[in-house]
């Protein structure tokens, strides 16, 4: 499928696209995860992947989900299965662009940074990186096709159990 | 006369030999210290690289052995070679890129420059400039070359080692285990990507971890809470002579006895959940001798996995008492089709820092690392399975923690 350049996208377009992000981090921040796998198609693809990776077209991911069922996996063993201490979240997402189309998608890039406060109460910058997404609309709402965190904090601290 | 600093701490160990472990270990800084210079720079055999991630002559990668940074190469007569990554004139280190290919390593610090085999080639200004200054008539260019590590090899699998005297790779490896990552590196392997996780906790409480069987099916609920996996499933640890490596493993599950497990009364027993999408499980079956699940752990930081399809090896690295890193290399095999690497991906998700397998290991290190803080003279513990040293067809034990202590204190000596 070739790529299309979105020279001048509507406001509309990109305000449902720049809601789209927002909410999806506000739903991960405010702990609604059984939420999370509804920012996305039914068939669709979610990663976490390291910038080294990702430039050398490496696959390995920290987290690679194929399907909306693995999305909900996720979370089923979030929620009951892995054992982790307790942590929040706070995304800060900037620099929403249009960079692109394929097809009925819109190729978008944002920054992110994730910050983690833990039971002792300490924040730490967590996780730093871009979004390289797929955005589609289904029924007129605006849904990720393709999400994939390619983050730039190459060393994870202590562990990843909450999607970024 | 007493040396200050490293050679001043002594350890008084519990009577009760290595079923004890003082925590003073995991959180004395001149402890660190000898640690680097009896276990990382003494007769040990360290992980390095594998051979598949410098294919071509030139290759080059960075890593440790202990906290000392190393470059190891493919020199341009296809042999590897590692030293370490300090430059030869004042210590800057020399390569600052994870990896890569080059003829030359050029300190950008002066300029002294290398080739791939650690040997310098050039001194800028080495006869001054405008016949003031530059080098003595007896600088010695041979006499400058970066500090080197033995190498060898076994299976594609690169270890170094700083100890002249430390006996062969195989022998140190031992029958047994060499047999276990011949298993696995038995063809060329294909490297998928790397991911690499830090913790604060002192690196033995990892490398425990690692070569604790007992906590699996009790920590690690995602399997019993969907329902996929239980403790009596047929396994079992071997270790080497020394008791120093050790493998953990288990077969597929064949002679569940669920009642033996319920009976534990364990939490982790609960099977109301399901898998939605049960792909990320579908494997292949890729060992004829029906293991599924197999954990190597090579003295002094190297685990080697094979979890289902998932193959990976882990670099355990030192970074101060309370800190150390994990970097996972990932691989599969050279002629592997699409449908097996999807199958890798997939369950990639079992392993790694966000595993569903493993993402409390990263975790339990640090509590134990809080929980000891100011209780130095306490000790861990450590009488599961006995108080022996020795393969048992059972992982309910903790005989290969037993084994990795032996060997520790006989290094430093304690
Ligand atoms: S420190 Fe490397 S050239 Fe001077
Ligand atoms: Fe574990």
């Amino acid at each position: 499928m070739s790529v299309q350049n979105v020279k001048s996208a509507s406001i509309e377009l990109k305000a449902a696209i720049e809601e789209l992000f927002h909410s999806y981090a506000d739903c991960i921040d405010n702990d609604e995860l059984e939420q999370w796998p509804e920012f996305f198609t039914e068939e669709c693809i979610y990663k976490i992947i390291a910038r080294e990776n990702y430039a050398r077209n490496l696959l390995v991911c920290v987290i690679y989900c194929d399907s909306k069922g693995m999305l909900k996996d996720r979370i089923t063993a979030h929620r009951h299965a892995n054992i982790y201490e307790a942590h929040t979240y706070k995304h800060l997402v900037s620099g929403v662009r249009i960079v692109g189309q394929e097809g009925d998608a819109y190729l978008v890039r944002a920054n992110y940074a994730v910050f983690q406060t833990r039971q002792d109460g300490i924040t730490e910058v967590y996780n730093v990186g871009k979004y390289v997404d797929k955005v589609v609309f289904v029924d007129g709402e605006a849904k990720f096709k393709e999400k994939i965190a390619v983050y730039d904090t190459s060393m994870i601290p202590t562990l990843l159990v909450t999607p970024i | 006369m007493t040396k200050l600093g490293v050679d001043t701490m002594q350890i008084t160990w519990p009577a009760e030999g290595f079923t004890r472990v003082p925590y003073e270990v995991y959180m004395d800084p001149s402890v660190y210290e000898q640690e680097q210079l009896k276990i990382y720079r003494g007769p040990t055999w360290n992980y390095l690289a594998l051979d598949a991630e410098l294919p071509q002559n030139g290759d080059y990668k960075t890593t440790f052995v202990g906290d000392t940074p190393v470059v190891v190469t493919r020199d341009s007569d296809g042999e590897i070679r590692a030293f370490v990554n300090q430059c030869a004139h004042r210590g800057a280190t020399v390569c600052m890129d994870s990896c890569g290919n080059t003829k030359t390593f050029t300190c950008v610090y002066h300029a002294w420059a290398y080739d791939g085999k650690g040997d310098l080639k050039g001194v800028p200004f080495r006869n001054g400039v405008e016949g003031k200054g530059g080098m003595p008539d007896d600088f010695d260019p041979a006499k400058h070359s970066l500090q080197k590590l033995r190498i060898e090899t076994f299976c594609g699998v690169i270890f170094g080692s700083f100890d002249p005297h430390v006996g062969p790779l195989q022998e140190y490896l031992g029958e047994k285990m060499c047999g276990y990552i011949q298993r696995v590196f038995n063809r060329p392997v294909r490297v998928l990507g790397y991911n690499r996780q830090s913790m604060n906790n002192n690196w033995k409480i990892y490398f425990e971890n690692v070569k604790d069987s007992y906590h699996a099916s009790i920590l690690h609920t995602f399997f019993t809470t969907f329902g996929l996996n239980r403790l009596s499933q047929r396994g079992g640890i071997e270790m080497d002579d020394t008791g120093m490596h050790h493998v953990s493993y288990t077969y597929g599950s064949s002679d569940e006895n669920e009642d033996a497990y319920k009976q534990a009364n364990l939490r982790s027993f609960n099977s109301k959940y399901k898998l939605e999408d049960q792909s990320m499980l579908q494997g292949r079956k890729e060992f004829a001798d029906g293991i599924t699940l197999a954990i190597q752990s090579i003295f002094p930081g190297m685990v080697l996995q094979q979890i289902h399809n998932t193959l990976a090896v882990r670099q355990l690295l030192p970074k101060g008492p309370g800190h150390c890193e994990l970097h996972w290399t990932y691989f599969g095999y050279a002629d592997d089709d699409n449908n097996m690497t999807t199958i890798r991906m997939k369950q990639s998700n079992l392993v790694g820092p966000a595993g569903f397998v493993s993402l409390e290991d990263g975790g339990v290190g640090e509590l134990v690392q809080r929980g000891i803080v100011r209780d130095k003279e306490k000790s861990s513990f450590v009488e599961m399975g006995g108080i022996t040293v020795q393969s048992q067809e059972f992982r309910a034990t903790e005989t290969s923690i037993r084994g990795f202590w032996k060997r520790y204190r006989e290094l430093m000596g304690y």
